[in-house]
């Protein structure tokens, strides 16, 4: 597909702006639907657009599968850790009211590291997924 | 830290291992992070065994929300007994799986192994350790998932064909059980098991609650392998590599038991499930057919692993005869057999996986005159087999003896002569084994390489050892299931 | 409005359960299978929202001039509930890759054959 210019002028555009929407549901997940599950999906959708369109080598020179697989245990790390600190900080796993100074800027604290790893697992997921099949036997437009 | 937060710890590490494992990319370093941290939770569930055993039931509000609001863990005698059995067994094996695994794995995906490994452990500990209804569903899709990539690992192409029959078993009972949950939910709106329980008490005639009872029966009944629902047992022990097998035998279907004892007994109740309700009719009959055909098939197969799988659906077929009479000695015997089990068919699957690294795997023509050139697996075939049998002086007496108690004590003179007619046909099929490595001439096809190196040797004698040593101080093992049978009974 | 149609998402819940275990039992392409087990495990994610919504309901945000709210637990426990079906879903398919990478086929009777004739033909299957 890498010389249909329609596709790939309408994704250049459109792939910025999914990532940037990526960040605002995750960020904004406090006050509205949102969160790191719908975020890391929209996230990695927006990298498998761009694998689709400029081909799946591209795609993982921009991001290596060594990469993906070092976010998706970061994550988890980091959401296990963030319930480990619970523990560290006097309270029991996953407390968040110990985290902060006062209980809700403890949860705040707390929920936003969580959903933080929880956004990173699941777009390696959805990436290593993609890699993983698309990857196997016959390779499409390269 | 303190005790207070073992609950949480016993399962958090090997779930925090896992992706550590995942990050280390290497074979010997994600094998150290899961065998330490198999090891850590195997202390942690002995000092939770004790702490309950003297103190009653260990509550732990996960992140502070209180129950039945937040995610309770609930540690009680026989919960931790169970704990302590996953965990050990999961101790064990890890030495193993570092000698077997290398043998049977590519070396470059092998800290993925590993990882997985954490993670089966880690959702069996959690399914254990939980006391919220949705929060077992969770935990019991990572143990289930992790387990489905760990049997297609299998060096033959059938192993692939296993685990998607187990995969596809498997969701439609894991699915069976969540709708009966969902049924549970609509009820009571509560998820807390032992909340549940409470305000199930006033509607539990009523036809959801029916409902929920029989999706959670077939559910969990396919997911512990009860007859009929075991068809994708023997292919996926078979055809998994030789440590998953080991570990799945002895750990996998008895904690699925142990879900369906807490929600027989814990949730809805002896009353409204074994008196008003004819399941311990049904289990009865369904545990009798399982001990026969499959102790019968299990004489007939031409390899040994796959022999060990239909001699486990008939075993299993023993501990819930034993859940099935309802009363003091048959729980008892449940519980103790489901132990004594655990440690007896792991130690077989680890010896067994010694003879399939040396022959390929472990046909009987592979097998003729073992015991000249792997003396010591086969003798510890042969003991843990006298256990299996439920020989005097092994682990496995004790368990048959209480469930022989439990039926003549229920006045079930025919039950009890069936249980001791049963063990004489897993008498022919150990003789079988002894047949071929004794007293047959040493075969072509006997792998003349000698034992299996120590690290797989030593694991699989310590399982040997520990069921002798459970048939004769039977102090841990029978006095905590009989604290158990007692809690379940109240 | 008779019970039974004032439930209707009841009916599609059921609908859906028995058509998705239906294809898994009758179908012998392992895909379809899968297509049977997912839409199986869709059933349960309406018997969970479904009746978590009240109608007219709203988020459960205190608010001036809101008093009926609608139950959020559901979609929580159902948010991670689809998050392992898509697990099961990926899980299954890559299996099936294996699979037709180790057995050139898809179809379950073509793959028992093709084990069965491998077992008739031990030296050459190992």
């Amino acid at each position: 597909m890498k010389r249909l210019i329609v596709l790939r002028v309408v994704a250049k555009m459109l792939i910025p702006f999914m990532l940037l929407f990526a960040l605002y549901v995750q960020f904004h997940g406090d006050f509205s639907p949102g969160g790191g599950f719908q975020a890391g999906v929209i996230g990695a959708a927006a990298i498998i657009l761009y694998a689709l369109i400029f081909g799946l080598p591209a795609a993982r020179r921009l991001v290596p599968e060594r990469l993906v697989e070092t976010l998706l245990g970061a994550g988890v790390l980091l959401y296990g850790g963030v319930g480990l600190a619970g523990i560290a900080l006097g309270g029991n796993y996953l407390d968040y009211f110990v985290l902060g100074r006062d209980p809700v800027s403890g949860q705040h604290r707390g929920i936003f590291w969580v959903e933080v790893g929880v956004a990173l697992t699941v777009s390696a997921v959805m990436l290593e997924i993609f890699y993983l099949f698309a990857g196997r036997g016959h390779r499409f437009d390269e | 830290m303190s005790a207070e937060q073992l609950p949480a710890l016993v399962v958090v590490a090997p779930l925090v291992a896992a992706p550590v494992a995942l990050l280390a990319r290497r074979a010997l370093p994600a094998w150290m992070v899961a065998t330490a941290a198999c090891g850590f939770s195997f202390v942690a569930a002995l000092a939770l065994a004790v702490q309950v055993t003297s103190g009653g039931a260990v509550s732990y509000a996960l992140g502070s929300w209180p129950p039945p609001w937040g995610i309770e863990y609930r540690v009680d005698v026989l919960s931790a007994f169970v704990l302590v059995l996953v965990s050990g067994v999961a101790t064990v094996v890890a030495p193993f799986a570092w000698a077997s695994a290398s043998a049977e794995l590519e070396r470059e995906r092998l800290y993925l192994f590993y990882a997985l490994y954490c993670l089966c452990v880690a959702g069996l500990l959690g399914m254990t350790a939980t006391g919220d209804a949705f929060n077992l569903f969770v935990f019991m899709e990572i143990a289930s998932l992790s387990s489905y990539v760990l049997i297609a690992l299998g060096r033959d192409r059938r192993a692939l064909l296993s685990a998607y029959q187990y995969l596809v078993l498997g969701t439609i009972g894991a699915t069976f059980y969540v709708i009966g949950i969902g049924l549970l939910y609509l009820m009571t709106g509560t998820l807390n098991m032992a909340d549940m329980a409470a305000r199930l008490s006033d509607i539990s005639s009523t036809r959801p609650v029916l409902a929920a009872l029989a999706f959670i029966t077939v559910g969990v009944s396919l997911k512990l392998a009860l007859f009929p629902l075991h068809l994708w047992l023997p292919n996926a022990y078979t055809y998994a590599p030789s440590a998953v097998t080991a570990f799945l035998a002895a750990t996998g279907t008895k904690v699925s038991v142990y879900v369906l004892l807490r929600f027989y007994f814990g949730v809805f109740g002896t009353r409204i499930v074994l008196e008003e309700l004819p399941m311990s009719q049904i289990l009865l009959a369904l545990s009798v057919v399982a001990i026969v055909t499959a102790s019968l098939v299990a004489l007939w197969q031409a390899d040994l692993k796959r022999l060990l799988a239909y001699s486990s659906i008939a075993q299993i077929g023993y501990i819930t005869l034993g859940i099935s009479m309802a009363s003091r000695e048959g729980l008892t015997a449940a519980v103790v057999h489901l132990f004594n089990h655990g440690i007896t068919k792991g130690a077989l699957f680890l010896l067994v996986g010694g003879v399939a690294l040396r022959a390929g795997h472990a046909g009987f023509d592979r097998l003729q005159g073992l015991a000249r050139t792997m003396p010591l697996t086969s003798l510890g075939i042969v003991i843990a087999g006298l256990s299996l049998i439920g020989t005097p002086g092994t682990a496995g007496f004790v368990s048959k003896w209480y469930l022989v108690l439990g039926a003549i004590e229920a006045g079930r003179w025919w039950l009890a002569a069936f249980i001791v007619a049963t063990s004489l046909i897993a008498v022919a099929y150990i003789w079988r084994f002894v047949e071929a490595a004794y007293l047959a001439p040493l075969g072509g096809a006997t792998p003349r390489a000698g034992e299996a190196p120590a690290a797989m040797l030593v694991p699989a004698w310590i399982l040997v050892a520990a069921s002798v040593w459970f048939g004769f101080d039977t102090s841990y093992s029978v006095q905590g299931a009989a604290r158990a049978a007692a809690l379940l009974l109240q | 409005m008779t019970a039974a149609a004032s439930h209707y998402s009841y009916w599609i819940t059921v609908l859906l359960m028995v058509a998705g275990l239906y294809i898994v039992i009758a179908r012998g392409n392992l895909v379809k299978k899968l297509i049977g087990l997912s839409i199986f495990q869709t059933s349960v994610y309406l018997l969970y929202i479904a009746p978590g919504k009240l109608i007219g309901g709203t988020p459960p945000i205190l608010a001036e001039g809101f008093r009926l709210y609608s139950n959020p637990l559901p979609h929580v426990l159902i948010l991670t509930a689809i998050v392992v079906g898509v697990a099961t879903l990926a899980l299954g398919l890559a299996i099936v890759v294996r699979i037709r990478e180790a057995y050139g086929s898809i179809e379950e009777d073509e793959i028992l054959a093709a084990d069965r004739a491998a077992e008739r033909r031990p030296a050459e299957s190992r």
